[in-house]
């Protein structure tokens, strides 16, 4: 496949990610922050994003494991998981941890574990997209052509 | 350099250099506003600045040398305070994209330590800062509580100090401002709330 489609097909995948949902202008933002003095920017908070969420997803489970479920801890590790996603534009980790606060409110603990599903879900989504999209770019880099910018029109 | 005039601005390439820049503005001195406001928009956010600081010195008056413009490249030191990984690397990029000097500090405590306010502080490890940003959520010491101690400092109550925060909550927002912060920002942050506050702190020294 030549530079030029590939380029094509990484814009029409990205803008499906937002169209869909799964990104937001956040997204943006972080792109704009990539230049030729911090070229992976991108991919370093993603991978970051990644390991903080894997272990956040993991400390929920257990913490919602317990005989005894202390709201307050689950509660602060979906506050963290929130605002690491909505940093990122991971919209709908970030709503489905919306969600999730809610529930730990009300210490709803049926409500709570279904909500843990979700995030899981919409979280494992959203890494796979992301590095579908990323490995689309690192094949035009090694092409020898360059990451076409998105204009969305919101 | 090829431009065009329209009335009383004239349009530049989008990436026409800031030193070129320079020489249209000896040329232009009248129009230097005006050319400032259309670059403005199409740098990257570090030659913004540097152009910022080379009009404020008077370079569309007809000269500025490049000596000045290394003169004028003094980065203001920022104090990133927050307990999230993402939010930190995040909100270092964008200070460092402003041309900011950037230290992160993942909590209260630590961020104390660095500015000799706290029990650990070592001898002689001061460093000097000129402004805080930390976040308003964090174990421990909020940053609500970080600003108190800052604000109790005779050595460091005239450093600015921003608070950030996921949430929109008026109250919480006013008692910050109450107790002396600068500006409170939502997060997640974005160039445009980076580049509000460059302008606060440039205001603030000048």
């Amino acid at each position: 496949m030549e530079v030029g489609q590939m380029q094509r097909r990484l814009v029409d995948y990205t803008k499906s990610l937002f169209m869909e949902g799964f990104l937001d202008a956040q997204f943006l933002q972080l792109q704009q922050l990539q230049d030729e003095s911090n070229p992976d920017f991108v991919v370093e908070v993603v991978s970051l994003f990644f390991d903080d969420s894997e272990k956040l997803l993991n400390d929920l489970t257990m913490a919602l494991d317990q005989p005894s479920v202390d709201f307050k801890k689950v509660d602060a590790h979906v506050h963290q998981l929130k605002g690491s996603s909505s940093s990122i534009g991971a919209q709908r980790v970030k709503n489905a941890c919306i969600a999730f606060r809610s529930f730990c409110e009300e210490q709803n603990i049926d409500a709570t574990l279904r909500c843990l599903q979700q995030v899981k879900q919409e979280y494992y989504l959203v890494k796979n997209k992301l590095e579908t999209m990323l490995r689309l770019e690192q094949q035009i880099v090694a092409a020898g052509g360059s990451i076409p910018m998105i204009e969305l029109g919101f | 350099m090829a431009h065009s005039v329209l009335s009383d601005w004239i349009y530049l390439p989008a990436q026409t250099p800031p030193s070129l820049l320079l020489n249209y503005f000896s040329f232009f001195p009248l129009k230097s506003n005006q050319i400032f406001l259309i670059s403005f928009l199409t740098f990257s956010p570090s030659k913004q600045s540097l152009l910022y600081k080379m009009l404020s010195c008077g370079a569309g008056s007809g000269g500025c040398s490049k000596d000045m413009a290394v003169e004028l490249g003094d980065e203001p030191h920022v104090l990133a305070v927050d307990d999230n990984l993402i939010d930190r690397k995040l909100v270092e990029r964008l200070l460092k994209n402003s041309s900011c000097k950037v230290t992160t500090a993942e909590n209260a405590l630590r961020a104390l330590d660095y500015l000799g306010l706290g029990n650990d502080t070592l001898e002689g490890t001061v460093s000097e800062v000129n402004m805080i940003i930390t976040d308003y959520c964090m174990p421990g010491m909020t940053g609500y509580e970080l600003l108190k101690k800052i604000k109790e400092s005779s050595v460091l109550k005239e450093v600015p100090v921003v608070i950030m925060s996921s949430e929109n909550i008026p109250t919480r927002i006013s008692q910050c401002l109450e107790e002396g912060a600068k500006m409170f920002m939502l997060k997640p942050l974005k160039q445009s709330d980076v580049k509000q506050l460059k302008w606060h702190l440039m205001k603030c020294r000048n």
